[in-house]
């Protein structure tokens, strides 16, 4: 399945961006195949009300789950209508950690 | 004739001259007062009277789920993230929605048609035969303060004469309040903060191009700063209100001095007068 | 870090004087940001000096370029917020009346409409001797003025220097900037004064704070001036469960040391110790050292 996890850079080695919206890149990876794709955000510099933007675009990837370090109320709402959890990482510094710490089922549901 | 009362600094004493103002003309001809300061209106606290609401509406999109293809095409084009297509779902925030319509533009089913959803209300109250109070009041956690601002303004429109309570600031709440209106009295403080805010006040309204005068409120007599710095932005200083404590007393509790005072009544009509004046009208 | 916010509600009843009062008495390492965007007055008593500006994008506007304009009207007769007029057979837009939705970017006919980024304001680092302070300048007319808060706030926090402790300088009101300010705090220092205004707005932005759930406390400015609406703010504090942490008396020195451009705390008066008082008090409850 697909899942999206926010970076500050293109690539699994790239660090992970706490912020979901204004995040520069979202890195797009089929867990099944490993297979990943980093896609520049084109929202990340825009003014408010993002955050429903950002989610249409990962649900129209196909995303099934969300990581990330936090999300606004709109972006929160947004996700939850639309079925997809989100999860919080804490402490991972890479994206390809953050898979990791996401496939071991360790990472809280963000709320 | 159309008079705002503003200030750039808050808390100079703007609503106070605003009340005092219209009291004193309620004396001799129909007054009718906007509060356009639609987040914190206070100008009714000096003229409690019972009031009659309208509420302000904005428009928000409705989709018709019957003819909708779930296409997406109306979350492609908000750019406030107002409406989106999310798995098999039209998702609306009414909140982020600008009112622009374009949603029901691009839709190539023609199913999203305006509705309306309430954001804020006017309020009326005539607490004196030749007084009217129009009040505008945005609802908490709303944005679109301009609007209200709008509503509030129209209600009054073509009132002989008509008193706008602006906001404080030079934000876009106030420059609505500043259309179309006719001459401007700016309130400020002896302080370097008065004098400061002072300035972005008068630039604003200078791109108006509205004649202006300057109330120096709450004066302890050392005024040389402030009217050294309306000199220079050529503003006339119209009127000058000492800091007094018994003025003080009065006015934290709702009075009025131009009520209370005989004098002062006189001192605001003749403000009026000379902000006209500054205008070229009588 | 613990992220205290002095607002007001009502304008005017000394935020600014409080902050930069507070700032010179705290003896540990802070941050300091001016979120009064509109009117930004705290640098007028910390001798700032400027480090650093960045210019400010808000939101968008549009750009009609008259030599693709084909003068056909549509963008004007679309446009729901009267922002673009049709002069001497080019469309116009005016940007302080723009919303930068686009739909006369999709409408029109020869591409020559395109959205731009406005910059609607400024945002500066600067030092003072109490901290670094993060601040900024709205340009007259903009809104969005919630995002230059958050701005502010997020490059104080992104300074260098270690600090357990970021003041804030909110601005008044209860709308979009203050909600801004207050969003993400620990704390909040509501400063009124006697009036009947003061005592409505006061209400008004406790109401509005309850909704972050950061702790309240609240100071009385200038409480002297009428003994009866400072003991009604005291009993309404007490309904609210909001702890009173300093009254100030009324207090020309006050004045004096804004009009020399000092905090008011660095000399000894009445109001000044009145202040020193309520930072104790603060400091306890935030459990700061």
């Amino acid at each position: 399945m697909m899942i999206c996890i926010t970076a500050q850079a293109p690539g699994l080695d790239a660090p992970v961006e706490p912020r979901f919206a204004r995040a520069p890149f979202f890195i797009f990876i089929e867990t099944g195949t490993g297979e990943a794709h980093s896609v520049a955000n084109a929202l990340c510099g825009g003014p408010g009300g993002i955050g429903p933007r950002a989610v249409q675009f990962v649900v129209e990837y196909g995303v099934e789950a969300l990581v990330t370090g936090r999300m606004g109320e709109h972006a929160v709402r947004a996700l939850r209508a639309a079925g997809i959890p989100a999860y919080a990482f804490a402490g991972e510094s890479t994206v390809a950690d953050a898979l990791e710490a996401y496939r071991s089922g360790t990472l809280p549901e963000l709320s | 004739m159309r008079l705002v009362v503003a200030s750039g600094k808050g808390g100079t004493g703007k609503t106070t001259v605003a009340a005092n103002l219209a009291h004193a003309l309620t004396r001799s001809r129909e007054v009718v007062t906007v509060d356009c300061d639609v987040e914190a209106p206070n100008l009714h606290l000096f003229f409690p009277s019972p009031s009659r609401e309208v509420p302000v509406r904005t428009p928000v999109p409705a989709v018709d789920r019957d003819r909708c293809t779930l296409c997406g095409a109306c979350g492609h084009f908000c750019r406030f993230g107002a409406i989106s297509v999310l798995r098999s779902e039209v998702f609306l925030f009414p909140e982020l929605c600008h009112g622009c319509g374009g949603c029901g533009y691009v839709c190539p089913e023609g199913a999203i048609r305006d509705d309306h959803r309430t954001i804020g209300s006017v309020r009326c109250s005539r607490p004196a035969p030749s007084l009217t109070l129009i009040g505008g009041a945005l609802n908490e956690g709303e944005v679109q303060a301009p609007a209200v601002v709008r509503h509030a303004k129209r209600l009054a429109a073509g009132a002989p004469l008509i008193i706008y309570d602006a906001p404080p600031g030079i934000g876009c709440t106030v420059i609505e309040t500043l259309k179309g209106v006719d001459a401007c009295l700016l309130v400020t403080e002896s302080t370097p903060f008065g004098v400061h805010d002072l300035a972005l006040a008068a630039a604003v309204v200078r791109q108006f191009g509205l004649p202006t005068g300057v109330v120096i409120n709450r004066s302890d007599g050392e005024d040389g700063e402030t009217r050294r710095a309306c000199r220079e932005l050529e503003l006339p200083v119209l009127m000058t209100i000492p800091f007094d404590r018994e003025i003080a007393a009065v006015q934290n509790r709702g009075g009025l001095i131009s009520r209370e005072y005989e004098g002062w009544n006189r001192r605001f009509s003749t403000l009026f007068e000379d902000v006209c004046r500054v205008g070229g009208e009588t | 870090m613990i992220r205290l916010a002095v607002i007001s509600g009502k304008g005017g009843t000394g935020k600014t004087m409080v902050t930069a009062g507070l700032a010179a008495l705290n003896p540990r390492s802070q941050l300091l940001a001016d979120c009064d965007v509109e009117a930004a007055n705290l640098e007028l008593l910390l001798s700032a000096r400027q480090v650093h500006a960045t210019p400010f994008e808000g939101a968008e506007a549009a750009s009609i370029d008259p030599d693709r304009c084909w003068g056909c009207g549509r963008c004007a007769e679309l446009c729901r917020f009267g922002a673009i007029a049709i002069r001497d057979v080019v469309a116009v837009c005016e940007p302080r009346d723009c919303e930068g939705c686009g739909l006369c970017e999709r409408v029109c006919p020869s591409d020559a409409v395109a959205l731009v980024p406005r910059t609607s304001g400024v945002v500066y680092r600067s030092a003072t001797d109490c901290g670094p302070l993060s601040h900024a300048r709205l340009y007259p007319g903009n809104g969005n003025s919630g995002l230059m808060v958050q701005t502010v706030k997020r490059q104080a926090e992104r300074s260098a220097e270690p600090a357990d402790l970021l003041l804030i300088d909110g601005p008044p009101g209860t709308g979009c900037p203050l909600i801004s300010t207050v969003s993400g705090t620990d704390a909040v220092l509501v400063v009124t004064e006697p009036s009947l205004s003061g005592l409505h707005d006061l209400q008004r932005v406790i109401g509005v704070c309850r909704r972050f759930d950061p702790r309240i406390f609240v100071l009385i400015n200038r409480w002297d001036l009428d003994c009866e609406i400072a003991a009604r703010i005291e009993a309404e504090c007490t309904a609210l469960k909001v702890p009173v942490v300093g009254r100030i008396p009324f207090d020309p020195a006050v004045i004096a040391a804004v009009r020399a451009g000092r905090p008011i705390t660095l000399t000894d008066s009445p109001g000044s110790r009145a202040l020193a008082g309520c930072w104790e008090v603060l400091r306890q409850e935030l459990a700061l050292a």
